[in-house]
């Protein structure tokens, strides 16, 4: 799926872009690659989906989204798909996805919803609920990270 | 630390699109007005700041051929400390936060296969003693959204 040299710019690139003029020209020498190849390579897993996002990663908190809720919701399995889109549409909701549900969890969709405080995101749970009839819900907020890291692929 | 508008105007213009071009600071510097050293030190100081997480790439797991889940265990508030860092020593583990409700500990999980998943999982339940797990592998991905309006 991924050679050794694209398994070893993804080790690079994992970590942070050198903070110096000509950043690639840099990580191609270490890598024994011209500049040009590297961007290239670059550049076609960008094109491929392999890179999903290139650049800045931000702590939001400090930009004023002060506070998120993962909300989970009873939604029947033949609504799913439909509910789904309608939620994903949220400028508000970041993240929505599928998951099973298990003896004891019904819940089958997963959203995190961002706002300025709790409230605006109970506010807003409330306002997607009413927009796809979906009722049964909870809002689940952190109350502690206790670990926060950035994944390393390819280590070993 | 405060962010003026064209720290702001940086951000947006790194935060998706970082230029794969052989001097990236230098075209951004042209996009904003100012040198290229100045584009630099600005980014280094969001950087240093914490406003800047990193700077690189955000990779699709499953497109490396990664599979990831989501796991909430119930864990007894007098064990919550020693639970952590038994968590906190898998590097898979990338998240893995407190959260108000009888599932207290939730964490995302990522591993080379399912198999690994299953190993991981059964280890953990092994070493912290806990019995009530959940595990919850996405099966749709409706959004994923990592770019924020400044």
């Amino acid at each position: 799926m991924l050679n050794k040299l694209e398994k070893q710019i993804i080790r690079e690139l994992q970590t942070d872009i050198p903070l110096v003029p000509e950043p690639y020209r840099l990580i191609a020498e270490k890598l024994g690659i011209s500049e040009q190849e590297l961007m290239d390579i670059i550049t076609k897993m960008i094109d491929r989906g392999i890179i999903r996002r290139f650049g800045a990663a931000l702590r939001h908190q400090d930009l004023g989204f002060v506070a998120n809720a993962m909300v989970v919701w009873e939604v029947p399995e033949a609504k799913i798909s439909e509910v789904g889109q309608k939620m994903a549409e949220f400028k508000e909701v970041t993240h929505c996805y599928q998951r099973p549900s298990r003896p004891g969890w019904p819940y089958t969709l997963f959203t995190v919803v961002h706002g300025l405080n709790k409230d605006e995101c109970r506010e807003k749970a409330q306002v997607i609920a009413g927009a796809t009839g979906i009722h049964k819900y909870e809002l689940i907020f952190s109350t502690k990270e206790l670990k926060k890291s950035s994944m390393k692929y390819f280590i070993d | 630390m405060q962010l003026d508008r064209i720290d702001k105007q940086i951000l947006e213009l790194i935060q998706t699109n970082f230029p794969v071009v052989s001097k990236p600071y230098k075209l951004i510097a042209e996009k904003v007005g100012l040198e290229e050293a100045e584009v630099i030190n600005r980014i280094k100081k969001m950087r240093q700041a914490g406003i800047i997480r990193r700077l690189g790439g955000l990779f699709d797991s499953r497109k490396m051929g990664y599979v990831g889940t989501l796991c909430a265990m119930k864990v007894p508030p007098q064990d919550i400390e020693k639970v952590a860092g038994i968590i906190a020593e898998y590097p898979g583990i990338t998240h893995n936060y407190l959260r108000d409700h009888e599932y207290n500990m939730w964490f995302t999980l990522l591993a080379e296969s399912e198999q690994k998943i299953e190993l991981i999982l059964n280890d953990i339940l092994s070493r912290t003693g806990i019995t009530q797990i959940l595990n919850l592998p996405s099966q749709k991905v409706f959004k994923v959204r990592v770019k924020f309006d400044l």
